[in-house]
């Protein structure tokens, strides 16, 4: 990590912090050239010295002793601003009745903010611990010189600083005046305490922000008011990249309220986060922009993605899996093993797109100032939002502040600021405050879909019933596609989520990648593409099972293997992505994973109970280093399954939070049913079909189970991921129930759309 | 002219009278509590009560408040202690929490109705409403929490 600094005074005051005494943040050395001396040469010093600065504080103290920590990742339900914040106070020694929160903005100041990945406490855990930790430092320094003491006989607990010894306790407060003319250790001599000492952590948190969400009085992206703040609706293209023909703004201007009608630049291959383009209506509020919109006569021009229809595509990818691909990890011979093999078992998978749908539809307030632009945004990537604004308007970012709102949900659509960049370029057109509102038909219409794909496994058995024998071939548009040119294949970071990195007991396997371009812009969702790998092969294994006559627990164990750590070479592949984290750190594990898919079979006591005849099914999957299975119980309601009872055992490692984990884990759970019965966005003529909840479907209340078991496993491994690893198991242990239940087999989601 | 007393407060209004309430009470008044979810009814974001009676806020036209009664979840109790909304953060019931100002409005209108609602009635009560963050279980939870039941 980069150095910690003390915080210069002149930006407290600027961050109304002016009354901290010591305040604490990361240096951070600016990217960009050098800058060139006027004899044209670069001098090397001023450049490595003018690059570093500092002045975002993640722990600021007062002489009151108020304690004032930044949540500086995107608050979007996962409960982080419960979480992070009493993680660096607890390291510190702070008393959390004294401290308070401040909400960061965009920065690299605070290092990483992308809050994407399941990363907030797998990735930051020491790091944050390391800034309070060196606060604690520098306040028991300053006590001990004034003390004549040695620092290590002081104590930081209880908001004071203690020294045993003497009986003697100096607040924080007064101690901070005491640090602020200390040095700041080098960050390789900070020492973290004994996690033994975190006591605050490890257990069931106060959710901080229950209140405010509770009376209407959290502010998301459409909530905050400016004075002579205007409202804008965007027509978008239907098909990406289409463009504007010709349009007519006359028949929306004559409408009550409506102010102006612009044309939004087209943008170019790749997406990346690109606005769409199309016509805006930039009206005095939100009801005239909606109504200017409806009254708008577009021609458009589709495009080359017009003649994208998904329910066709589903035969090219099937194609592309009946075909050789490229293979992306193998183990030993599998068509000698496959040639020889007793029994073969071989099946076809197939998912559609699916869209995030957060409750919260992207909407976004800028203002441009001439020579500045201020953003409040619901963003999961406040940094890429503050460059890309700075990109659209020709400024540089120093200029452009991100603030960041709560988020009403996001799973991954927030971390795309095209609509962040839509309201800071009708900011500088309309010469106001502007606020993009995104209407449900929009959000459903122009997102950055999850991807469809095919996958299809062809496994041998021997005599014995054993599988020696596993062929997997999968094809899907990639996300890379989203982000350069001519991509065919997946990206390897999307292959790792299952395809490269399941464990298998199988000597002879082989994975490979087919050619799938993508026409839509596709993007990363809530478990990305963990939730079609883990649907694909929970059910594969499940319908191995009945190949065998095995009870599909068993089937499920033997497939995973005995307890062992597998290194890349293990796994058949050259390097294991692992979420971006050293396999030493964070090895594959499938006693972990035993060891969940045991524990989750025995609370819902899998053998009676399937024996006095009730319907479950199970499933269980690794993904952003978590360990997670699922058995879901279905009873059949008229042809349609219901799931009346449902058990998660989740094993990701050591939990800060264990109230936020388990509703994570019930979040997932639900997101898991409703993609399962209903998700599937489609396709036509390159338009997506589905505009709202009546065609777009996700879990409404009654379809939930009464009783729902969460077992977090008790664990002292470092801590993985929370927000995603649960979802993946969800699908395949209701396909598998519903198996259980009907004796047919479901190879495609959603299920309903078999049923 | 429309008049519409608005949580307790006696309000006129010079708005077009075919917008929306929810537009009203957002841009119009700043109660930004209520929520855009769908704009058609389907999602329950902006639920509100019109005299006591549960509303989709989204499609209903200011209009059908004139002389009428309007909460929303700003008026729901001064203080945010409603029993609905103590349950709801005793129970931590809120993840991303943009649904739970139209959850609590229905859950409110239900227990006037039914004081010791059952699991089926709180089903049906709430079934317009969707979270995505899926937080149905506490929020049954809670409904009973508040209820006694």
């Amino acid at each position: 990590m980069a150095r910690i600094s003390l915080v210069r005074r002149s930006f407290l005051q600027a961050l109304g912090l002016g009354g901290a005494a010591f305040a604490l943040g990361i240096e951070h050395a600016e990217a960009g050239p050098p800058k060139a001396k006027p004899n044209g040469k670069v001098d090397p010093d001023a450049s490595t010295l003018a690059a570093v600065w500092v002045h975002h504080p993640f722990i600021a103290i007062a002489a009151n002793g108020a304690v004032t920590i930044a949540s500086h990742r995107a608050e979007m339900g996962q409960g982080v601003r419960s979480t992070l914040p009493v993680l660096m106070a607890d390291e510190l020694g702070a008393d959390m009745k004294q401290v308070s929160l401040r909400q960061a903005d965009g920065d690299e100041a605070y290092g990483d903010q992308s809050t994407d990945g399941s990363t907030s406490v797998r990735s930051h855990y020491e790091d944050l611990r390391k800034i309070a930790a060196t606060a604690r430092m520098m306040l028991i320094a300053g006590v001990a010189k004034k003390w004549k003491v040695e620092p290590s006989t002081c104590v930081a607990t209880h908001h004071a600083i203690n020294h045993p010894p003497s009986k003697r306790s100096m607040s924080f407060g007064e101690a901070s005046l005491l640090a602020a003319t200390m040095p700041v250790p080098d960050v390789k001599t900070v020492e973290l305490r004994p996690e033994s000492e975190l006591t605050s952590l490890f257990r069931d948190l106060p959710h901080l922000d229950a209140f405010d969400m509770s009376t209407g009085r959290a502010q998301y992206g459409a909530d905050i008011r400016l004075p002579g703040m205007l409202v804008a609706v965007i027509a978008r293209p239907p098909v990406v990249f289409g463009k504007v023909k010709s349009f007519d703004p006359a028949p929306a201007l004559a409408i009550k309220g409506v102010r102006k009608v612009v044309e939004m630049p087209a943008p170019k291959p790749p997406c990346h986060f690109q606005p769409l383009g199309g016509v805006a209506v930039i009206a005095e509020n939100t009801w005239s922009a909606m109504r200017g919109r409806r009254a708008l006569e577009i021609k458009w021009d589709d495009g080359d993605n017009r003649t994208y229809d998904s329910i066709a595509y589903r035969e090219t990818l099937l194609a592309s899996v009946r075909a050789k691909g490229e293979v992306v990890r193998k183990l030993g011979d599998v068509d000698a093993a496959l040639a020889a093999a007793k029994k073969k078992v071989e099946a076809e998978y197939v998912l559609p797109h699916l869209a995030h749908a957060p409750m919260e539809p992207p909407a976004c307030l800028a203002h441009f100032k001439g020579d500045s632009c201020e953003v409040w945004a619901p963003t999961q990537e406040p940094q890429d939002a503050r460059d890309e604004v700075a990109k659209a308007l020709g400024l540089d970012k120093k200029k452009v502040t991100v603030h960041m709102t709560f988020l009403g949900g996001a799973f991954g659509r927030k971390a795309k600021p095209d609509f962040i960049v839509e309201a800071a370029l009708l900011s500088k057109m309309a010469g106001a405050p502007v606020r993009v509102q995104w209407t449900r038909e929009d959000d459903i219409r122009h997102g950055y879909y999850h991807s469809t794909c095919a996958h299809r496994f062809s496994a041998g058995m021997d005599a014995t019933g054993k599988v020696t024998a596993w062929l997997h071939r999968c094809a899907f548009p990639s996300i890379s596609s989203t982000f350069a040119n001519g991509v065919t294949h997946a990206g390897a970071g999307e292959l790792q989520q299952g395809t490269t990195d399941f464990p298998l007991a199988v000597p002879n396997f082989r994975m490979e990648n087919g050619e799938a371009k993508a026409h839509v812009r596709i993007g990363w969702l809530r478990s990305v593409h963990n939730i079609n790998y883990a649907f694909a092969a929970g059910s594969f294994i499940d319908e191995l099972a009945v190949a065998r006559a095995a009870d599909p627990r068993d089937m499920l164990l033997e497939i995973v293997g005995p307890a062992r750590v597998l290194s890349a070479a293990d796994l058949g592949v050259a390097k294991a992505s692992n979420y971006g984290a050293p396999l030493d750190k964070h090895p594959i594990d499938t006693a972990r994973l035993r060891r969940v898919i045991e524990r989750v079979t025995e609370l819902a006591d899998w053998t009676s109970a399937r024996k006095s005849g009730r319907f479950l099914g199970l499933a269980a999957h690794r993904s952003f280093l978590s360990y997670v299975a699922v058995v879901m119980s279905v009873v059949m309601d008229g042809g349609k399954p219901r799931v009346d009872e449902a058990w998660i055992v989740a094993d990701a490692g050591k939990v800060l939070n264990h109230d936020r984990a388990r509703a994570q884990m019930e979040g997932a759970i639900i997101f898991g049913i409703g993609l399962a019965m209903h998700g599937a966005i489609t396709m036509k003529n390159g338009a997506v079909e589905q505009g709202n909840f009546r065609d777009y479907r996700i879990a409404r209340i009654g379809e939930v189970p009464s009783k729902l078991h969460i077992e977090l496993v008790k664990s002292d491994r470092p801590p993985g991921g929370i927000g995603e690893p649960g979802l993946p198991p969800v699908a395949p242990a209701l396909a598998n129930a519903v198996f259980a239940a009907t004796g047919k087999r479901i190879r495609e989601l959603p299920l309903m759309k078999s049923l | 002219m429309i008049t519409v007393t608005i949580n307790g407060k006696p309000q006129d209004l010079d708005v077009d009278p075919e917008m929306p309430i929810l537009w009203v009470l957002r841009d119009v008044l700043g109660l930004t509590g209520t929520k855009f979810g769908c704009g058609e009814a389907l999602c329950g974001a902006c639920t509100v009560h019109l005299d006591g009676d549960v509303i989709r806020s989204c499609v209903t036209p200011i209009r059908h408040a004139d002389g009428k009664k309007l909460t929303t979840i700003e008026g729901l109790s001064e203080a945010g202690d409603h029993p609905l909304q103590k349950a709801w953060v005793e129970l931590g019931v809120p993840q991303c929490g943009y649904c739970q100002s139209g959850q609590i409005m229905s859950a409110a209108a239900l227990l006037v109705k039914k004081p010791k609602p059952t699991d089926q009635e709180i089903d049906q009560s709430l079934a317009g409403n969707l979270c995505r963050c899926g937080t149905y279980i506490r929020i049954r939870a809670a409904v009973k929490k508040a209820a006694g039941v």
